[in-house]
């Protein structure tokens, strides 16, 4: 199983569109990708779309709260949208807001 | 349906964290779970088959054993199993949030996911000889 994630900019908010099956074997590569964009770009807001996501594990919260991190070093906000029920479960188990 | 088992062994190699976790779905797939149920047993695989692969061989590739097995009254039991570095402290590692693997990338939440989304989890662990965590869920009859 694969996962990938594809990028859109407006203004300076930058959405990750994530899809496929994420864990830790695949959330390695997405890591690597969603940073890439981060330093090139520098958002203010990134927004990961996880409405392609059929599969995550916690690999997938590591992957939330790495990038949340990243971000407010530079001032700036991590959220997540496209939600699905079972990705919900895994936020809600480590406290992040869907 | 009738009692059923399966042992699968294989390398602790990241790449084979979907393949056990596509392993249990098939295998579970004649009892007829919900799509709930059957996610929440693919993370729990997930999460057991990743701690063997980052925690269990941290600098070496060994082997993972799985087996599943169905009993009566839509029981399922699932073990994993390694012959790896051990886990000095269970009651610590079973923490929620408590990694020691990368803080940034690691959520360290395995066990609390295994736990939240199976019936029963136990973990038996001896330093350097291995870890065997054995969970079990009861598939709901429709």
């Amino acid at each position: 199983m694969t996962a990938d994630v594809e990028f859109m900019v407006a203004g300076e908010v930058l959405t990750a569109a994530l899809s496929g099956e994420i864990d830790h074997h695949t959330a390695a590569t997405l890591r690597e990708k969603v940073d890439e964009q981060i330093d090139r770009r520098m958002p203010k807001r990134l927004i990961l779309d996880f409405s392609g996501v059929g599969f995550m594990d916690s690999s997938g919260v590591g992957l939330i709260l790495g990038r949340s991190k990243r971000m407010q070093a530079t001032g700036g906000e991590v959220s997540v949208r496209g939600v699905s029920e079972q990705v919900g479960k895994m936020l809600r188990l480590a406290n992040i807001k869907g | 349906m009738n009692t059923n088992k399966v042992k699968i062994t294989f390398f602790s190699r990241s790449a084979n964290e979907a393949f056990a976790r596509g392993a249990v779905a098939a295998f579970v797939a004649p009892l007829d779970p919900t799509v709930a149920e059957l996610s929440d047993i693919k993370t729990a695989v997930s999460e057991a088959v990743t701690n063997c692969i980052v925690h269990a061989y941290p600098d070496t590739v060994g082997q993972i054993e799985l087996t599943a097995e169905v009993q009566e009254n839509q029981k399922l039991i699932l073990t994993i199993s390694d012959k790896g570095v051990g886990i000095e402290n269970i009651e610590r590692a079973m923490q929620p949030m408590f990694t020691t693997g990368s803080p940034e990338e690691r959520a360290g939440l395995g066990f609390a996911v295994m736990k939240s989304f199976m019936d029963e989890v136990k973990v038996r662990s001896k330093p350097q000889k291995g870890t065997k965590v054995t969970m079990v869920k009861y598939i709901r009859s429709r």
